[in-house]
């Protein structure tokens, strides 16, 4: 039994489930070994969140995590749950649930996540600690279902952060660390949960997950820094006066600033991600390695076999930075970690790079190692270890020796 | 909650503003028998609203919002257009979410609020103009009422896209001519009244706002009929006079002229919805 027990009042949510606190749940209970999906993750993380209400839409990949959302539902778990018409339809009725007060969590991939796309700032802006589990897919034209994650790139500055899980695991912490840090009262953002579809949604992978009898504490709308919409509280001053009712210089200015305030916000919450995901970066391979990954996500996965490789078969010293927030973007760990790099390569799952934009503009002006965009595969291409050592050994001028 | 979260700290009151003690001590909180003939007594839900001078849109507000039978548990959905800019006036939870997605909110708020107060009742209203709920929000506003999501909404139908300069829009009547439809609008005014009731609306009614107590009678039968049985639509005829030409003091004249056509009063009723109304009657509500 944890320790709080002894010296607090117990206390369930309406599932019955035992309510604990954020550390207890993601450190300190007791796991187990489950083989699960990355979609099941979706499901056994919300079952332990104490979710108020979740809507759902179909599209591949992501259908399969909100058919079991509705099963949370059917079960009692989640409160409320219903198929929406549309992502745009889905993503406001999320909104609505969230500004009425409910612990919010739906799913979505490509082409659904950019008909959804007026919504993101509406979230961010209405300060909606809404959790969106996205399961990046191609986006069209041409038409394409496959893993390509160029759609994470078009959420970067909507003003919600923006997290990528590596694996099954981590996607199902991250989801229960999303409600506790978008939820403290100075952050009160959304927070986008990201995985590679497919590559994780789909396929099985051994998970630890603490019983299914204990879960975090509800949450509370009267914490946030808006009032919720339930004519509980004296209704808010922002909707009393909007910003957008005058045409002036104050108005502009307060608008602008409502932009910074949001932004703000994601900084704020550095120091509860550091905590709650054990770091904004992952450290992998030698670290005095010469040649230096940075990555996130399953690409991330890649580099870390291609580093396997690189230091036992080819002799090189190598290293994986693992980039878990993209929002907030971890500036001050990338700049630590180039330390002593000589190569620094960056393998993406999109045609764009949107990686390696982000981490060129954190290294602009502070280091003169040299850069290299890839390898970069999209619409549904897989990078294989053994693609990524050619590449570094063709780019870095050593022999190719084990792998071709 | 009620009233209460009107209350002034009593320390705090004499630097509050006139209207918002008004709210607390004049205001008509707590009474379902509330209406439209309060105004000239009690503080009304809007303040100062920023409309042209003359427009029928305010005098369909300020009714609406004298008629709502419980305004202390009442939250209000609107959308973009010359609707939202009265918004920041109203004394109660009001949302501007998006162009069109007014439906989609309203059906989250509600249905939030039922699995947080099982035991309250708290009416959400949606409040959109004719752009908003028939062209660009038709597929929320039709889905909201195939779910049979126990929300009213109001159309307030001034038949073009007026915030933004004088477009025609689905509401326009065929060869009225507007800046999106030079030469006049080749098609038919979309009636969405019709569309209301074969999508699953149990109480829709069509006027204009020249009267006040009707508008009354039907903001009160689709708020209850909301309430127990499922969605209900209001077609309101608010004329955009600057629009059409008209002067501050014709707008009253122009509906007047349309009750008699394409806004002739029109009611729509379920038989669980005339249920609900003969007993609100029989209870002295209606």
């Amino acid at each position: 039994m944890p320790e709080q027990v002894k010296t607090e009042k117990v206390r369930y949510n309406r599932m019955g489930q035992r309510i604990v606190s954020p550390d207890y749940l993601l450190f300190e209970a007791p796991r187990t070994k489950h083989f699960i999906t990355g979609s099941e993750a979706v499901k056994e993380a919300a079952k332990r969140a104490s979710v108020d209400a979740s809507i759902s839409y179909p599209i591949t990949p992501q259908s399969e995590a909100a058919h079991m959302l509705g099963e949370l539902w059917r079960e009692g778990y989640i409160g409320v749950y219903f198929r929406g018409e549309s992502e745009f339809g889905v993503m406001s009725e999320v909104a609505g649930c969230a500004m009425a007060g409910a612990r919010t969590i739906t799913t979505t991939s490509g082409p659904g996540t950019l008909r959804a796309m007026e919504l993101f700032p509406m979230w961010a802006g209405s300060r909606l600690p809404i959790q969106l589990v996205l399961m990046a897919r191609g986006i069209n034209s041409p038409l394409s279902i496959q893993p390509d994650n160029l759609e994470i790139y078009f959420l970067l500055d909507t003003g919600c952060m923006v997290w990528h899980a590596e694996t099954a695991q981590e996607l199902f912490d991250m989801i229960i660390a999303g409600f506790v840090v978008a939820e403290q009262p100075d952050v009160h953002v959304p927070v986008i949960t990201a995985i590679d579809g497919f590559f994780i949604s789909h396929t099985r992978e051994a998970a630890y997950l603490p019983p299914e009898d204990i879960a975090l504490p509800p949450y509370d709308p009267y914490k946030a820094p808006m009032p919720p919409i339930d004519m509980e509280m004296p209704p808010g001053r922002f909707m009393r006066d909007p910003f957008v009712m005058k045409s002036n210089y104050i108005s502009y200015a307060t608008h602008a600033s409502w932009q910074f305030e949001v932004r703000a916000a994601i900084e704020r919450s550095r120091p509860y991600a550091k905590h709650y995901l054990r770091g904004l970066v992952e450290h992998f391979g030698d670290p005095e390695g010469e040649v230096l990954f940075i990555a996130s996500g399953t690409a991330a996965a890649q580099a870390k076999e291609a580093t396997q490789i690189l230091i036992h078969e080819e002799g090189i010293k190598a290293r994986v930075l693992r980039i878990k927030t993209i929002r907030p973007f971890p500036t001050e760990e990338v700049r630590e970690a180039v330390k002593g790099a000589k190569y620094i390569f960056i393998p993406e799952f999109n045609v764009i790079g949107w990686l390696e934009r982000e981490v060129k503009r954190a290294l602009y002006g502070y280091t003169d190692i040299p850069i290299f965009g890839t390898p970069r595969v999209g619409g549904g291409m897989t990078m294989p270890p053994e693609f990524i050592v050619q590449e570094v050994l063709r780019i870095i001028g050593k022999e190719v020796k084990h792998v071709g | 909650m009620s009233v209460k979260i009107f209350k002034i700290n009593e320390d705090l009151k004499e630097f509050m503003p006139q209207e918002i003690v008004d709210l607390e001590e004049k205001a008509t909180w707590g009474n379902p028998k509330r209406g439209v003939m309060d105004l000239p007594y009690a503080k009304e839900l809007i303040e100062e609203h920023s409309l042209c001078a003359g427009c029928p849109e305010s005098a369909a507000f300020r009714y609406i919002l004298a008629s709502l039978p419980n305004p202390e548990d009442t939250v209000i959905v609107n959308s973009t257009g010359c609707t939202s800019l009265v918004f920041p006036h109203i004394a109660l939870h009001t949302v501007h979410p998006l162009f069109g997605n007014q439906n989609s909110v309203a059906s989250g708020i509600k249905r939030v609020l039922e699995w947080r107060f099982p035991d309250k009742v708290k009416d959400v209203v949606v409040i959109a103009g004719d752009g908003a709920t028939i062209d660009i929000g038709l597929d929320c506003t039709l889905q909201s009422f195939f779910r049979q999501e126990k929300i009213t909404t109001i159309c307030f139908d001034n038949e073009v896209y007026a915030n933004t300069g004088g477009q025609d829009s689905g509401a326009t009547p065929r060869g009225m001519e507007f800046k999106m439809a030079p030469g006049g609008k080749q098609w038919d005014k979309v009636p969405m009244w019709q569309l209301a009731i074969d999508s699953g609306c149990h109480y829709v009614a069509r006027l204009s706002v020249s009267s006040p107590k009707k508008v009354e009678q039907v903001v009160k039968k689709a708020i209850y009929v909301a309430r127990e049985v499922g969605p209900t639509y209001i077609h309101l005829y608010t004329p955009c006079i600057l629009e059409i030409g008209l002067n501050a003091d014709q707008g009253l004249w122009e509906m007047r002229q349309r009750d008699k056509e394409r806004f002739k009063f029109f009611e729509y009723m379920t038989d669980e919805a005339k249920e609900v109304i003969e007993r609100k009657k029989k209870e002295g509500l209606l």
